[in-house]
Parts: C-alpha cells; sequence; structure tokens
C-alpha cells in the first residue's frame, strides 16, 4: 500500500532553515527585498516550479515508489499593482502553488523571483524580509483564526513577530486602524473570532494579511466559503484595499465569474501544469485551449434563452492521476482534438504559431498543438 | 431568478453588536483567554462546590490537627469497636467510632487525605507535564521523532497499570509517599501522551497554524500560543479524570499491601483494613470510602468545570 507522506523537510518547519549564507549576502538580500518596484514591472517571477510529493511504501524502510506531481513545472509572471486570477478544479495543483510562493512548502525544483532574490533558497532574515512583503489570505474563515486568540492579539501578532514595522506602544492603536480599513468596527479587537460573521472573519484574516503593508497578498480561494452576498462584498473590499494601498494579487479561486471580476489577467491551470494564461479578455472571449473552452461552457449563465442556444462541451472521464499522469499534453486524455502528437510531444506554454505577431487577442500564451480560438461564452 | 439586492444585508460596520456578551468593549481592557475563564468560573456553581471542597481537602492534608485533637496512630484498646461501639458528638475522637485497635476512625480520616491529595496531585503533575511533552513533541514534529516516542510510548502502555505498579513497588523495601508517586507516574503517562499527540496532529494541520508559519512564527511560537491552547482542553479533562483514578490506585495498593505501608496513614490502607471487618464494623470501611469517593468527585468537576471555561465556544 502506498501512502502520501510529506517530506521530511515539510514535516520540521523551521528546523531546516538553516542559514548557509554570510552576513554580507544576507544582507544585501534583505535590502533588495526591501526595495521598492515600480508600477507594470514584474515583481514575482516563477520558472519552472515543481512540488512533488513523494510516495512511498514501507514501514520500516521506506522506499519511494512514486510522486504525486502536483505542481509540475509551471512559470509566470507577477506585475506589481495587478491582479493574477489563477482558476482550475480541485486537485489541479492552484493551493500547492500558494504555499510554495509562501514558501509553506519546500518546492522540489524551480524558482521563484521575487525583487531578483529567489525565495525558495532563502532562510534566515532574508525569509523573513519576504514574509513581510508577501502575505495570505486563506480560504476558510472558520479555520484560519485562532479560536483562543482575541481579534487584537491575532493581528497583533504580526507586529510581535516583525517588531520593526510598528512600536510596541503603537500597536493596538494600528489594530484599530486596519480593523477600522476594512470595515469592522475597531471597539471588536477584545472579541473572539467565534463572535463574527464568516464574512467577518474573513475581514479579519484579510486585516491579518495587510497588517505588515505588503506588496503581494495571496488569496488561496479566499471567498469560496462564503454566501453569494457576502463573497460580493469580500471581492469589492479586496478591490478597493488593492487601489489604497497598491497591492498585487495572486487570486486563487474556481468560481470563474468572480475571478473575471477581479483580475486583470487569468491562468488556468490542469493537473499541475499552466494550460493558458492571458489577460481576461483573451482567456474569457478569446479561448484557445480546450480545457479553457470546456472550462467556461460550464460557466452557469443566468439567462434562460442564452442557455438554451450556446454550446456545451462536455468532457468525458476523470481528471488522471497527478501521481501517474498521462505522456504528452495533460489533456489528451478527455480532449476532443487529441491526436497522436499530444501523446507524444509535450505542448509548451508559449504563443501558438498561427497567432504569432497577429494582433488577434487570441495571441496570447496557451499550451496545445491545434490552440484555436472559439467564443465559448458568447456563443449563439 | 429572485432579486438579490433585496435580500442582501446592510454593509457589515452598520450592523448591530453581534450576540455575546453586552458589554462596552472599548471601556474593557483586553483580556486574557485565562482572564476570561476567569470571569466564567466564578460564576460557575460546580466550580465553587469543586474548588471550596478541594480547598478544604487541601487544608485538611496540609494541617490536619486543626480538625481532631486525636492521634491517627496511637490506639487505645479499650475503645476497641466491639467493647464500645456508639458514637461521639461531631468532630470529636469517638464522632466515627473506633477501629479494631482503638484508634479513632475520624483521626484517620483527617489523617488520611494527606497521603491521598499529595499523591493524586503529584502523580498528574508529573504525568501530565512528562505526557503532554512526549506528545506534543511527538505530533508536531512527526517523522522519525514521532515514530520513537510513539514507540516508546507503546511499549509502556502495553504494561498492565497496576501490575506494572506493583512490580516497580515491590523493588523498594522502604515504600514511602515518594515511591508510590514514582510507581504511578513511571506507567500513567502513556494516556497523556496519546491524547496530546493526537489532539497536536489534529491542530497543527488548522490554517491558523498555517498562517502563523507564514508570518515567519518561530517553532516556540507555533507550539505555545498556538497550539498548546488548542490542545489543552482534552489534556485537562483527562488529566483531572485520572487524577482521581490515581487517587484510588493509591488505595487499591495500599489495599493490596504493596502501597503506602503504617505508619502512613491513607485511605486506602484503612478501606483494606475495613473490608475484612465489614459484617461487624461498616464505619471503618464507610467513611474513608465517602471521602474518597467526594475527593475524587471534586476534582473531576473542577476539570470539568476549567474545560468549558477554557473554551471560548460555550461561553
Amino acid at each position: 500500500m502506498a501512502d502520501i507522506r510529506k517530506e521530511p523537510a515539510d514535516a520540521t518547519p523551521n528546523v531546516t532553515e538553516v542559514a548557509t549564507v554570510d552576513a554580507a549576502t544576507e544582507e544585501a538580500a534583505v535590502a533588495a527585498i526591501d526595495a521598492p518596484v515600480s508600477q507594470g514591472e514584474p515583481i514575482l517571477q516563477v520558472r519552472n516550479l515543481v512540488k512533488h510529493f513523494p510516495l512511498t511504501q514501507g514501514i520500516l524502510f521506506k522506499k519511494q515508489v512514486g510522486a504525486v506531481k502536483a505542481v509540475d513545472g509551471i512559470s509566470f509572471d507577477l506585475y506589481a499593482g495587478e491582479t493574477l486570477g489563477i482558476v482550475g478544479e480541485s486537485g489541479c495543483g492552484k493551493s500547492t502553488v500558494a504555499k510554495l510562493l509562501m514558501t509553506l512548502e519546500r518546492a522540489t525544483a524551480g524558482e521563484v523571483f521575487y525583487k531578483g532574490q529567489d525565495i525558495t533558497k532563502l532562510s534566515g532574515r532574508a525569509l523573513k524580509a519576504v514574509r513581510r512583503n508577501i502575505q495570505m489570505v486563506f480560504q476558510d474563515p472558520y479555520t484560519s483564526l485562532n479560536p483562543r486568540m482575541t481579534v487584537g492579539d491575532i493581528i497583533g501578532e504580526t507586529f510581535e513577530i516583525h517588531p520593526e514595522v510598528a512600536p510596541k506602544g503603537d500597536r493596538r492603536r494600528k489594530v484599530q486602524d486596519l480593523l477600522d480599513v476594512v470595515g469592522l468596527n475597531p471597539e471588536y479587537i477584545n472579541r473572539y473570532p467565534h463572535q463574527f460573521s464568516g464574512g467577518q472573519r474573513q475581514r479579519i484574516g484579510i486585516a491579518r494579511g495587510l497588517a505588515l503593508n505588503p506588496e503581494i497578498i495571496i488569496c488561496d480561494e479566499p471567498v469560496s466559503a462564503l454566501d453569494v452576498s457576502v463573497q460580493a462584498q469580500v471581492i469589492n473590499l479586496m478591490a478597493k484595499l488593492q487601489d489604497e494601498f497598491n497591492l498585487s494579487y495572486l487570486f486563487i479561486a474556481h468560481d470563474l465569474s468572480i475571478v473575471r471580476h477581479i483580475s486583470d489577467r487569468v491562468g488556468v491551470m490542469y493537473l499541475g501544469k499552466m494550460a493558458e494564461i492571458g489577460t481576461d479578455v483573451q482567456i474569457y472571449d478569446h479561448p484557445t485551449h480546450p480545457y479553457t473552452q470546456a472550462l467556461l461552457s460550464a460557466v452557469p449563465v443566468p439567462d434562460p434563452s442564452a442557455r438554451d442556444n450556446r454550446e456545451r462541451i462536455i468532457l468525458s472521464g476523470d481528471v488522471p492521476s497527478p501521481a501517474n499522469p498521462p505522456s504528452g499534453c495533460r489533456f489528451r486524455t478527455r480532449c476532443w482534438k487529441a491526436q497522436d502528437k499530444c501523446s507524444t510531444e509535450m505542448p509548451l506554454l508559449a504563443i501558438p504559431e498561427r497567432f504569432k505577431g497577429g494582433e488577434t487577442p487570441a495571441s496570447h500564451e496557451s499550451a496545445c498543438h491545434f490552440a484555436e480560438e472559439k467564443d465559448v461564452v458568447h456563443a449563439a | 431568478m429572485p432579486d438579490v439586492t433585496k435580500t442582501a444585508p446592510a454593509p457589515e460596520k452598520a450592523e448591530a453588536p453581534l450576540a455575546g456578551p453586552q458589554v462596552d468593549v472599548s471601556a474593557e481592557k483586553a483580556r486574557s483567554l485565562w482572564g476570561d475563564a476567569w470571569q466564567d468560573l466564578r460564576r460557575n456553581w460546580y466550580f465553587i462546590i469543586s474548588a471550596a471542597l478541594i480547598v478544604l481537602l487541601l487544608v485538611i492534608a496540609a494541617v490536619p490537627g486543626l480538625f481532631t485533637s486525636a492521634s491517627p496512630t496511637v490506639g487505645d484498646l479499650a475503645h476497641h469497636f466491639l467493647s464500645k461501639p456508639e458514637l461521639g458528638k461531631v468532630g470529636s475522637p469517638e464522632w466515627l467510632g473506633y477501629d479494631g485497635q482503638g484508634r479513632s476512625v475520624y483521626a484517620r480520616v483527617i489523617y488520611g487525605t494527606r497521603a491521598s491529595v499529595i499523591v493524586g496531585i503529584s502523580v498528574t503533575l508529573l504525568v501530565t507535564l512528562f505526557g503532554g511533552l512526549i506528545g506534543m513533541l511527538a505530533g508536531y514534529f512527526g517523522g522519525w521523532v514521532d515514530a520513537v516516542l510513539s514507540g516508546f510510548t507503546n511499549v509502556f502502555l502495553g504494561l498492565p497499570f497496576l501490575l506494572g505498579a506493583m512490580v516497580v513497588l515491590q523493588a523498594f523495601t522502604d515504600r514511602t509517599v515518594l515511591v508510590v508517586i514514582f510507581a504511578l507516574a513511571f506507567l500513567g503517562w502513556t494516556q497523556i501522551a496519546r491524547v496530546m499527540r493526537g489532539a497536536v496532529i489534529t491542530v497543527k494541520q488548522a490554517d491558523f497554524v498555517q498562517a502563523a508559519r507564514a508570518l515567519g512564527a518561530g517553532t516556540s511560537r507555533i507550539l505555545f500560543r498556538h497550539i498548546l491552547p488548542n490542545v489543552l482542553a482534552p489534556v485537562i479533562v483527562v488529566a483531572t479524570i485520572s487524577l482521581g483514578v490515581y487517587i484510588s490506585a493509591e488505595a487499591t495498593l495500599s489495599y493490596l499491601g504493596l502501597g503506602l505501608a503504617s505508619p502512613t496513614v491513607s485511605w486506602g490502607m484503612d478501606i483494606s483494613g475495613g473490608a475484612s471487618q465489614i459484617r461487624v464494623a461498616q464505619h471503618i470501611l464507610i467513611y474513608p470510602s465517602i471521602m474518597l469517593s467526594i475527593t475524587v468527585l471534586a476534582f473531576i468537576m473542577l476539570g470539568e468545570a476549567v474545560r468549558n471555561a477554557l473554551d471560548p465556544k460555550t461561553r
């Protein structure tokens, strides 16, 4: 029987982060990380990021019999001040990407450059500086707040860990300011999380993410646990905060309409790989990857007459196991365009040859040999 | 499709104060978890009664001379229960009658408190600290640390508790209170370790622990500020229930003649002595048994009350 176990490095957090870099390099890294970056520049560059969870067998002498390829070589850029949406179905590796970018998991291979520093290899003070600048909002507001701590302690803890951000006497006022910023009554500072509704808790989670005044916030399905009416409030709050604090968001979700609402660019993931990436108009109105087209055809349409007319793409079969993905193109087992080439040659994420140089919106990166534009949302 | 805008709630900021204690939070100072628990406990009758009982027991254990003038070890055969069976007035040496050696049962019950309370509390503290530490390390670090510590725990768990304690006690010729504490703690820590390990494994995967790590919190902060407060409740319950178990285990060992030995006075030894004379003199058995039951009950009630107070969800 095979079981999924984390690597030892993950089982012993913080122990492995042994500082081997000398003080001068570390100093330079911290300075680089704290340097400002101008609007429109890439702030986070992900290159061939890989995370494999080993599958082991045996009790005493564990031998690796395979690996779950949760994230298998993805690359993208996040620009300062923009929102990059990442969509994909459950188990495609979205959340693992978030954990890798937060260095909550150690990458198996690949690099994540934040202002030129590869954060997957940082440790000690430089890593702490990165953490000050990249924060996260979690999916479930019911488990992401410590039930034993008051709101003031939950948000104020960020200042205890990073004391240079706020002087000691100033912290309580700062926490109250943050509560005000996210639209909560600052007098709620002594309350416990269970005294709040789901939407209010997620606001607390956002306040915690904002406390260190970060540049990037990674949002791992921040509204999927909330009611639809509350989702809109929280999304609008996040959009407002982005303008106010000049934040860059990596917005992970499976709700395509919410991603479209908040994102400037969208990346579509399938089975640990990026299938297609482009601006929201390019992805939603001019998708070229068959998986994106299938995904978009499943978006509920509120208008019944339009619903009857449009084409539905029904995929057959299930998502293959990430421990044993198909050869070549990951999507070929469920793709209606699949040919022999798809099983032998892995399509690279690039602008398709036929659209290259053209001014059409279809000219964006797509990992398909037979990329062709198909407007599924507006199809009559 | 229904009009969603109609049913959408007003912005949350304008909402009326939430359910919960209706106090002006702005005027109130920030209270800790334990401060809140105390506010809750002082209004809880279970807590008041059990705490009063425990305080009384601790006073009796500390200064038994306050409660009786009689000596628990000096017997006068003229007072043998067969020769002088009538009972005296409250608090006097003859109040609860005399035992077979002519010793005052009341004095023995009073003086026996010390051994039971000391054994119960000391064993519980030792077991909670040691078992809790082992369980926490095993649960948090996982991997080979967990494999080694869990294996170690299972070896001790495999030994029957009373039988093991008897074997340990056999090794000592001088069976003082310290020796009994050691014998019980030696095998008793496994349960707490297992409870702690399971609770830590559950809590360490929670998002709020990940959030703390994402903020850059160190191992000790995560363990003591995030994990420990969230695993305390089951550990406190197990510890208080087992406190009663250790007091009765001490009584059992004394009953079997392997626990404390004369001239130490303990309820277990008196219950053992009384059991053999139950047909002729029930009082020798009944009074130490009542005290034992009250003590065990008081600690279990206290544990329950503290657990409820420490859990903000029940408030």
